[in-house]
């Protein structure tokens, strides 16, 4: 059965006053977890095929083309796990 | 001559393209690249010279102890300190400032003490001292930071004290990049008997360092953001002190004696010679070998012209990142009075979007509060992106970051 971990590499928490979570896609899975990701989240804006910045359910994030994601305002890793199950799987 | 396109060539990594951009390495307050002279000697020691040092008779352990102990001798000379015994090769900065504060902190700092941290320094010299004054009940001042980044010395010698023991400084913020008069802290306190712990990951690296004219007690630096592997640091500290200081860390290479009295059935023991003393367990002696080469190999570039290189570049790049209407640099504006680094911010867009924004074009920054978040408070920034350059960058590789930031300011 398919999981959050088959797409994601690695999840990075920053550091500064925005708890912000990046997500690194693993190398050969970035191109399919775009697409999954392009597919069911809103576009509100994009800059050609390098950066779209996303909402899905109240969540607001930017994708970059390398297989980068930045996620804000979220509570915690819990509700990250959720909005990348919804996302990906 | 100083040419950084020279040096280049010596730095495969640079070599390398990253999301198909050629790599540009602005991360280098974080750590350094290493140039194939220091990837050589590392490799080198391992396929011929690898052994533990010291007390072994052998051919390979003669061999290992001696550029063990060249490697001291090296990294002495580069900063005039008296000889090796002044040289403490540790993990790195924070070991070397835990060590200070663990073996001279705790037997020395009592309830009523002074420990004077100025604001902007990087967790690694603030943290041990405020863990300690929990346990020896000392007290902690403060200083502050003027807003343009730069130490408030009036307030620092408003605050130092007969109650200071020791004045904990950076000699170059690592967020800010802002070169501190050490030699003027150092004076002030030892005007009241007070000792210097000065952070040097930020200086040592990137200008000449003379501790004796500095007159500092202590100074600590990381072998990793100079060229040198991971995992080698260095605590200079003035021998008479050493000599003082009980060990930080027990075991193996500290002790000459460890003796059994059947009588008391306790163990007598005798310490080693500085800087042994303070080498416990079986040292870093291919990272000691890398130093080494790292530090020969600054020596030929010259640390004026390391020095002179790096300011020309953040001048260059503070001016064209005014360019950037949105861009708002913090610390001074004045480059000579830093190093090469430059933290700022781009109005509408978190610290972490615009390092994303910048590896999409194979610009390496960081993002955050690069462990400078009391600073970072001070300033009222949620966090900071920050470039910091090298030998090896160059005026292209500048304008190659504002044509990207200037894309970034369109988003």
């Amino acid at each position: 059965m398919a999981s959050v971990e088959d797409y994601v590499a690695r999840i990075e928490e920053t550091c500064g006053e925005e708890r912000d979570f990046i997500i690194i896609f693993k190398y050969d899975k970035k191109e399919e977890a775009i697409k999954k990701i392009l597919k069911k989240a809103k576009i509100e804006k994009s800059i050609s095929t390098i950066i779209f910045e996303l909402t899905f359910k109240n969540v607001s994030f930017r994708l970059y083309g390398t297989g980068k994601a930045i996620f804000r305002n979220l509570k915690d890793r819990g509700e990250l796990q959720r909005v990348l199950i919804d996302l990906l799987l | 001559m100083f040419d950084p396109y020279k040096i280049r060539e010596d730095f495969p990594i640079l070599k390398r393209r990253i999301n198909n951009h050629p790599l540009i390495y602005f991360d280098n307050a974080a750590t350094s690249q290493k140039p194939k002279q220091v990837i050589e000697a590392v490799k080198n020691f391992y396929e011929n010279h690898n052994a533990n040092v010291h007390r072994a008779v052998h051919t390979l352990s003669q061999e290992a102890s001696e550029l063990y102990e060249k490697a001291h001798e090296e990294v002495a000379s580069f900063i005039n300190a008296n000889g090796m015994e002044e040289i403490v090769f540790l993990r790195g900065t924070t070991e070397a400032i835990n060590l200070v504060a663990y073996a001279w902190g705790l037997r020395n700092l009592k309830k009523g003490d002074e420990v004077v941290v100025s604001l902007m320094e990087h967790h690694s010299n603030m943290v041990p001292w405020e863990i300690l004054s929990k346990i020896s009940e000392f007290n902690i001042e403060y200083v502050d930071v003027n807003d343009d980044g730069t130490l408030n010395y009036e307030a620092f010698e408003d605050i130092v004290s007969n109650k200071t023991k020791i004045v904990c400084v950076s000699h170059v913020s690592n967020f800010s990049g802002v070169i501190n008069d050490v030699k003027r802290v150092a004076r002030v306190a030892h005007e009241h008997g007070a000792l210097t712990i000065i952070d040097g990951a930020q200086s040592v690296p990137h200008l000449p360092v003379n501790v004796r004219d500095l007159d500092v007690d202590f100074l600590a630096f990381s072998g990793h953001k100079m060229l040198g592997p991971t995992g080698i640091g260095v605590l200079f500290g003035k021998r008479e002190i050493l000599e003082e200081m009980e060990p930080f860390q027990g075991g193996g290479e500290m002790i000459r004696e460890v003796s059994f009295d059947t009588v008391t059935r306790r163990c007598s023991i005798t310490w080693n010679d500085l800087p042994w003393k303070f080498e416990a367990g079986t040292p870093d002696v291919c990272g000691g070998v890398g130093l080494m080469e790292a530090v020969k190999y600054l020596r030929r570039i010259g640390m004026e012209n390391v020095k002179a290189h790096e300011c020309g570049l953040t001048e260059y790049a503070m001016q064209r990142m005014l360019e950037c209407q949105k861009v708002r640099i913090y610390g001074p504006k004045d480059a000579s009075v830093k190093c090469g680094i430059i933290p700022f911010n781009v109005e509408g867009l978190s610290s972490h979007d615009v390092a994303l924004f910048l590896d999409n074009y194979g610009i390496m920054t960081r993002s955050g509060f690069h462990c400078a978040q009391p600073l970072h408070e001070m300033f009222k920034l949620k966090s900071s992106a920050r470039v910091s350059f090298y030998v090896y960058n160059t005026r292209e590789e500048v304008d190659r970051f504002i044509e990207v930031l200037k894309e970034i300011e369109r988003v």
